[in-house]
């Protein structure tokens, strides 16, 4: 087994575990790390891809990672600026009721 | 000399609303806010409707294809415009257009919160130029950008109203759409590993049986569908759509949803159509017929005007997914030709085109009443006869009753279906229509019900403005924009061919 096709293998059973992650998670904080393990193993498959030729390095997959990981990021962002405002919300109409 | 290829149109049309974005970013909150917004809209569309006409001018055979910073694929992105990208553009201008108008006067500071209009509006030009770069997109990855640009700014459009509601559905909506993206970027380093290249048209022509391609196909075809909010995974579109402010549930609708499809669409007939089978095409329409039924259900049961509207939207996308059982039966191998897929592109512009009237009626009728009840609308068309009368043309073409768009759309969709010898699709169209006449009918014959009561009620409340419900007079300029749309709709009932003869330079011009 090559090192290229063992990284690719990881990366297939990093998506598949986070997957698992989003549907079965009830916490929305879980739901989103589990959506940001699934996107490394992609971006390790794509990495991984990079190298199937073992004399030459294929640039491009780099290139896509690099694009998907500000988007990663920005998707990560919003959904835990989300997260913590209906946090704030339903703690502040807690003490309401308080 | 009118070369569509060799003319800065296509990179314009994406980066006037990025322009658009940081501008009205910059601008912050003052009086020209409003009329900056409509100039920049005005020239998009413009921009569009060149476009559009260049291309229509030219009649070629091949689609157009514009080569970013002259590097060419695979090594560089190129833009492409074809039969079907060119409709999707038009209406995306048209749209644009219109919606920013309402827009303008919804969030003037009269009916929102004055600070939402500075998120407002460089969320929304994000939106309109991931859509635009969407459909002119002929790089497989740059497609995944895009979809994540329409989806951030979705999200973030539909949080703008701040409840817990809207962030709950922003969030669910949000987390939905990476988790679709993520399927189909996996799918793309699939087939990036197998072809050695991220061009569309470069994939197409390697495309085989092999396992790899179909792998990438289902990937593709389940994070789609669960962008497209196909039945049974259509569970975060009411919320998203009915939370959202009136403007973006309009183009949430119209075309978020259909952003997604098309891109479905080139992928199962164009690109990996090689993979594509039989039965796979019938559980499409099997979900999309359960789509139709289920959806027209709920929006029957629903008691807010806007997730009536919402569920309406997911029946009407289960109508679409038709195209799949019906093209692949009258070709014999699966292709984007024929009446089928005549009646699917039918069906998304008449879709478009009455749910956006729909959803800004509604969304005026509910700032008129100060309540978004069904049961509230009582005697609405004696204060609100306009923008009742734009939520009954809407209504009538998606029910399918002639003449309106969707009575075109509808008829095509029979036809091909009895004409393939699939009467059980018949069957399904019809009872969605009667289930969408259910519905509908409900919300109007409220509406027109003069309860001498209710409106002395009314007239009370009027005199005495101490009521908790609070109710502002809707300004004319929302009113016509929905009126506009809906007359459009009536329009292109009467004058279907025009539509007919663009979709058929779709199927002329489909060779990516």
């Amino acid at each position: 087994m090559t090192s290229a096709l063992f990284y690719s293998m990881a990366g297939l059973a990093l998506f598949a575990i986070g997957f698992f992650g989003v549907v079965v998670a009830s916490h929305v904080m879980r739901k989103i790390l589990a959506l940001n393990v699934m996107g490394v193993g992609i971006f390790m498959f794509l990495i991984a891809l990079a190298k199937r030729n073992p004399l030459v390095v294929d640039p491009l997959p780099h290139a896509l990672v690099l694009t998907g990981i500000v988007i990663a990021v920005a998707g990560t962002a919003l959904a835990l600026n989300l997260m913590v405002r209906i946090h704030h919300i339903d703690q502040s109409s807690q003490e309401q009721s308080k | 000399m009118n070369d569509l290829s060799s003319s800065l149109l296509l990179p314009a049309i994406v980066f006037l609303p990025l322009l658009a974005a940081i501008i009205a970013y910059l601008i912050g909150q003052n009086r020209l806010q409003g009329p900056i917004n409509i100039c920049f809209s005005l020239a998009q569309f413009l921009l569009i409707g060149l476009t559009t006409l260049l291309f229509l001018h030219e009649k070629t055979d091949q689609s157009e294809r514009y080569i970013i910073g002259g590097w060419g694929a695979p090594l560089g992105i190129d833009l492409i415009v074809d039969g079907f990208s060119i409709l999707m553009l038009a209406l995306t201008g048209l749209l644009t257009l219109l919606i920013t108008l309402y827009s303008a006067s919804y969030f003037s500071g009269k009916y929102s919160a004055s600070d939402k209009s500075l998120r407002f509006w460089p969320l929304w030009w994000l939106l309109i130029s991931g859509l635009s770069a969407l459909f002119m997109s002929a790089d497989a990855f740059n497609i995944y950008v895009c979809l994540e640009i329409i989806g951030l700014s979705a999200a973030a459009l539909v949080a703008l109203q701040g409840n817990r509601a809207a962030l709950q559905a922003a969030l669910r909506y949000l987390l939905v759409g990476l988790l679709g993206s993520l399927f189909y970027l996996f799918a793309i380093a699939i087939l990036y590993r197998s072809h050695g290249t991220l061009d569309l048209m470069q994939i197409a022509e390697t495309t085989n049986h092999s396992f790899p391609d179909k792998v990438a196909m289902i990937l593709i075809t389940i994070g789609l569908l669960l962008k497209i909010a196909l039945f049974p995974l259509h569970f975060w579109l009411p919320p998203a759509h009915a939370n959202a402010p009136t403007p973006v549930s309009a183009i949430l609708s119209a075309l978020v949803v259909k952003a997604s499809l098309y891109i479905l669409i080139k992928f199962w007939f164009d690109v990996l159509g090689e993979t594509t089978t039989l039965g796979a095409s019938q559980v499409l329409g099997a979900l999309g017929g359960a789509g139709i039924i289920y959806g027209s259900w709920c929006a029957f049961r629903a008691t807010q005007l806007k997730l009536l509207i919402a569920y309406s939207t997911v029946a009407q996308l289960g109508y679409i997914f038709l195209l799949f059982p019906l093209s692949e039966y009258s070709m014999g191998v699966s292709s984007f030709t024929g009446s089928a897929s005549q009646a699917a592109v039918y069906f998304i512009v008449a879709h478009a085109c009455a749910k956006a009237a729909m959803f800004l009626a509604a969304g005026n009728l509910i700032l008129a009443q100060g309540d978004g009840e069904i049961a509230q609308l009582k005697g609405i068309a004696v204060r609100e006869p306009l923008n009742v009368l734009v939520f009954a043309i809407a209504g009538i073409s998606l029910i399918g009753l002639p003449p309106s768009a969707g009575f075109i759309a509808k008829w095509l969709l029979l036809t091909t279906a009895i004409e393939s010898g699939q009467w059980w699709w018949v069957i399904v169209v019809i009872t969605g229509g009667l289930l969408g006449a259910m519905y509908l009918f409900k919300v109007l014959s409220l509406a027109f019900s003069t309860d001498p009561a209710v409106i002395e009620s009314r007239a009370v409340k009027s005199t005495a403005p101490v009521s908790s419900v609070s109710s502002v007079p809707v300004s004319n300029v929302m009113t016509t924009v929905a009126l506009i749309l809906a007359l459009i709709t009536l329009a292109l009932g009467f004058n279907a061919e025009f539509i007919l003869n663009i979709s058929n330079t779709v199927s002329e011009v489909n060779d990516i």
